[in-house]
């Protein structure tokens, strides 16, 4: 599943500051929601993290000792993150709700990571374990993404298990 | 604490499949002219070979005894078959040679009687080594995944057990029920035909960018570069290690046992020493980063090592 | 026979518990235990809910000590054994006899397993354990085949605890130095293998490289799927010819064979994965529990549904078949 293209286009002209705005509300809702999400990190938390959806034309750059979360247009140049992963929206959201095994994260070639590899799985273990739901998690917002989000996360979980792909050890 | 009485040579258990004339003028070899203490003999890797060497064991221990050599017995690293337990049964029954267990079951059918712990037992700390001891352990040769911080340690807390550390040789790093040497000839392990036999040195594993990595040695994986201890000698010798452990390869091993008796008897220094064990045993570089707490493959100068050491 | 789950965080605790898991076991959050991972395990507080929440829908908690104690630092697995045992975990599952022995003298109430990380492959090494240190229990390592374990089975004094499903060591377990010597980094010293810090990919042409240290352990062409370059299922180089040398990229499954490891006496299957995420957890221990309650007929088609969940993904019955070997 690609993000729809028709949604894609209009963020290459909507103002990066709106698009930071948007994502900074839903960052702010999730922490509200789980405040010790990035506690696993342990030594991880001082890195920074890029999250680059392959079907949008923006980056989002997380620093959990912020904590804080910034959006750039592509091409973002790489020394913005110590550890990046890349795929299709779906599959990053996947992650995030913590719905996608360190597995298919490092196995399937739709999903990419560069960089720090132990800071990313350690992100992700912190992700798999802060039980983030998003539809529930973002019910409580208002605004132009939220319907957007939940109708994206239910499809997610779907997606995320059939992109198990193969196992570590 | 200080035992600084110079470690004896034991010689390790040979882990390639030789033929059995070849095993046997080893041995011969070993008796006549090696300053060795201790050999250590015996089929360790796979129960399958253990034929080839089985008519010429009583002239092998013969050989060495009259050489004034201890000889030790070594046990089956990986024991699953029944035949398997019989046989360590049997050995531990009927043998009047101390054992060198490499398993659980040996260990287990020893209790109570003096024995020696080879290097694929896993002894990481001193309540382990104690409590092996406590159970008839003697000597233990201690894993080479050990770095020497860990081996101080061992050996400072646990005083009543003789300590060995595996010094030259190919590193046994794994061991499994498939044997990928059987494997990469088209064949597998129940129908073998002793292949591994071609290999007496092991046969190389390369990565896909032809780097030399590993070598594959029947179901046993050990390291495509040699431990090679020397200028990390008189440490161990500080600490209290009581014996070096020389694993035999297809090399000149009588030259090899002279270097590092030398050496120990400060009569050679290590430097020289490592140029002169890099001629002997071409085939393989030399390696000590376990020693380091590197990783194993690694090697670690000795200027470096010695700049703030007690030799 | 039970079925034992794995669990790296509280949240897939929850999730194994709530599938029906007979047990499940953890870590703590260090090198006590050989899923050292960065940001998995758990803490003593989270343990300390967790067995809590497990006793509340009457599961099991088995905490795993499997690694071994590094001379001078017994401290650090001594302590961890005496937290789980005020937490009242339902068994310990050790690899290292030293604390085998601490455990059985200090706390001799508390159940003790051995882990697959001891090796314990025969009639008189299991003895042993039992003998010395009263283990309840043994988690056979991954080298025998089921008629291997039929065989030892009425000879020993313990139960037995076998893997069924997840990732397959090539190699006796506990007994292998394969990623420290490319990387420094244990499984029995470290509780990691092949560990994420080690890992690099790199693209060269339509190739994707993975490496490993300063090795390379695989080289993918375009299409084909990546795998982590985990050392003992790479491609590598033998007389010239390029071969997964000791084991395909694949994962164990002989959930198959059920009937026949519980004819030979096993009581408890174990599924392996405690780095996996919770929701591939939930999954697998909720189709499992259930091919466990059915007839062999009605199990086929759920574990068929399994094997559909990890697409692509090679399965073998591994030692377990004899032609493995």
């Amino acid at each position: 599943m690609e993000f729809p293209r028709l949604l894609a286009v209009p963020l290459n002209y909507m103002p990066l500051a709106a698009i930071e705005r948007a994502t900074g509300l839903l960052f702010t809702r999730v922490l509200k929601e789980h405040p010790d999400l990035f506690e696993r990190l342990g030594e991880y938390r001082a890195k920074r993290f890029a999250f680059l959806p392959s079907d949008l034309p923006l980056a989002f750059i997380v620093e959990p000792a912020g904590p804080s979360i910034r959006v750039i247009r592509k091409p973002a140049t790489q020394d913005l993150a110590d550890a990046s992963v890349e795929g299709p929206l779906f599959l990053l959201l996947a992650l995030l709700e913590g719905r996608c095994d360190a597995d298919a994260l490092f196995f399937s070639r739709d999903l990419s990571v560069t960089g720090d590899m132990e800071a990313m799985l350690a992100m992700r273990n912190a992700l798999d374990g802060a039980d983030i739901d998003l539809p529930r998690d973002l019910s409580k917002l208002a605004g132009p993404l939220a319907p957007l989000f939940g109708r994206m996360a239910q499809d997610v979980r779907r997606r995320a298990l059939n992109n198990e792909t193969s196992s570590w050890n | 604490m200080s035992r600084t009485a110079s470690p004896s040579l034991t010689m390790g258990p040979v882990y390639y499949l030789w033929d059995g004339p070849k095993w046997r003028d080893f041995h011969f070899r070993i008796a006549d002219e090696a300053p060795v203490d201790r050999v250590v003999i015996g089929e360790t890797v796979c129960s399958k070979r253990q034929h080839f060497i089985e008519p010429h064991i009583a002239e092998v221990i013969e050989r060495l005894e009259a050489a004034g050599k201890t000889v030790v017995l070594s046990t089956l690293s990986l024991v699953t078959l029944e035949r398997e337990s019989r046989q360590i049964r049997e050995l531990v029954a009927d043998s009047e040679h101390l054992i060198e267990a490499n398993d659980l079951s040996a260990l287990g059918l020893l209790n109570g009687r003096p024995h020696s712990i080879g290097p694929l037992v896993n002894v990481y700390n001193a309540p382990t080594a104690r409590l092996l001891a406590g159970r008839g352990a003697t000597s233990i040769c201690l894993p080479p995944e050990l770095p020497f911080t860990s081996v101080e340690k061992i050996v400072a807390e646990a005083p009543a057990i003789a300590f060995e550390v595996f010094a030259f040789g190919r590193m046994p790093l794994a061991t499994s029920a498939r044997c990928a040497h059987a494997r990469s000839k088209g064949r597998i392990k129940d129908n073998c035909q002793f292949v591994c036999g071609e290999d007496p040195d092991g046969l190389p594993v390369k990565t896909l960018d032809r780097q030399s990595f590993l070598a594959l040695n029947g179901v046993q994986t050990v390291s495509h570069t040699c431990q090679a201890l020397l200028g990390e000698l008189a440490g161990l010798t500080a600490c209290g290690i009581s014996a070096i452990r020389l694993s035999p390869q297809d090399c000149d091993m009588v030259a090899v046992a002279r270097l590092y008796r030398a050496v120990l008897d400060n009569a050679l220094d290590a430097d020289e020493a490592i140029m002169q064990l890099r001629e002997i045993y071409p085939a393989a570089p030399l390696s000590n980063g376990f020693h380091h707490a590197r990783e194993g493959a690694a090697w670690v100068a000795r200027a470096r090592d010695t700049a703030h050491g007690q030799a | 026979m039970e079925l034992i789950c794995p669990a790296g965080t509280p949240a897939a605790f929850r999730e194994a518990v709530d599938a029906g898991a007979d047990a499940v076991y953890c870590g703590f959050r260090d090198e006590t235990n050989a899923r050292n991972f960065p940001g998995l395990n758990f803490s003593r507080d989270e343990l300390r809910d967790a067995i809590a929440y497990a006793r509340r829908h009457g599961t099991q908690t088995f905490v795993a000590l499997n690694t071994f104690m590094r001379a001078g630092d017994e401290e650090i697995w001594y302590r961890a054994a005496a937290d789980a045992v005020a937490l009242r975990a339902d068994a310990l599952i050790l690899a290292d006899f030293g604390l085998m022995a601490h455990v059985a003298e200090r706390y001799p109430e508390q159940r003790l397993h051995v882990s697959v990380q001891a090796s314990a492959s025969n009639v008189d090494a299991i003895n042993f354990l039992v003998d010395a240190f009263h283990a309840r229990r043994v988690v056979l390592p991954r080298t025998l085949t089921i008629a291997d374990i039929a065989r030892i089975a009425p000879k020993i004094r313990c139960e037995i605890e076998v893997f069924v499903f997840g990732g397959l060591c090539v190699m006796a377990e506990g007994r292998c130095s394969l990623s420290s010597y490319a990387t420094g980094k244990s499984p029995n010293m470290n509780g990691v293998c092949s560990p994420a810090s080690h890992v690099r990919y790199r693209q060269e042409g339509k190739e994707l490289v993975s490496e490993l240290g300063n090795y390379t352990i695989n080289r993918f062409p375009a299409g084909e799927a990546a795998g982590y370059p985990t050392l003992c299922k790479g491609r590598f180089d033998i007389a010239d010819s390029p071969a997964y040398a000791f084991e395909d990229p694949v994962s164990l499954d002989v959930m198959g064979e059920i009937d026949a490891l519980s004819a030979a006496g096993v009581s408890a299957l174990k599924i392996e994965g405690r780095q996996r995420g919770k929701a591939y957890v939930a999954e697998v221990v909720s189709t499992l529990k259930k091919a466990l309650s059915v007839s062999p007929a009605q199990r086929a088609p759920l574990l068929a549904r399994l094997r559909g969940l990890s697409e692509g993904q090679k399965t073998t019955s591994g030692a377990y078949e004899k032609r493995w070997r």
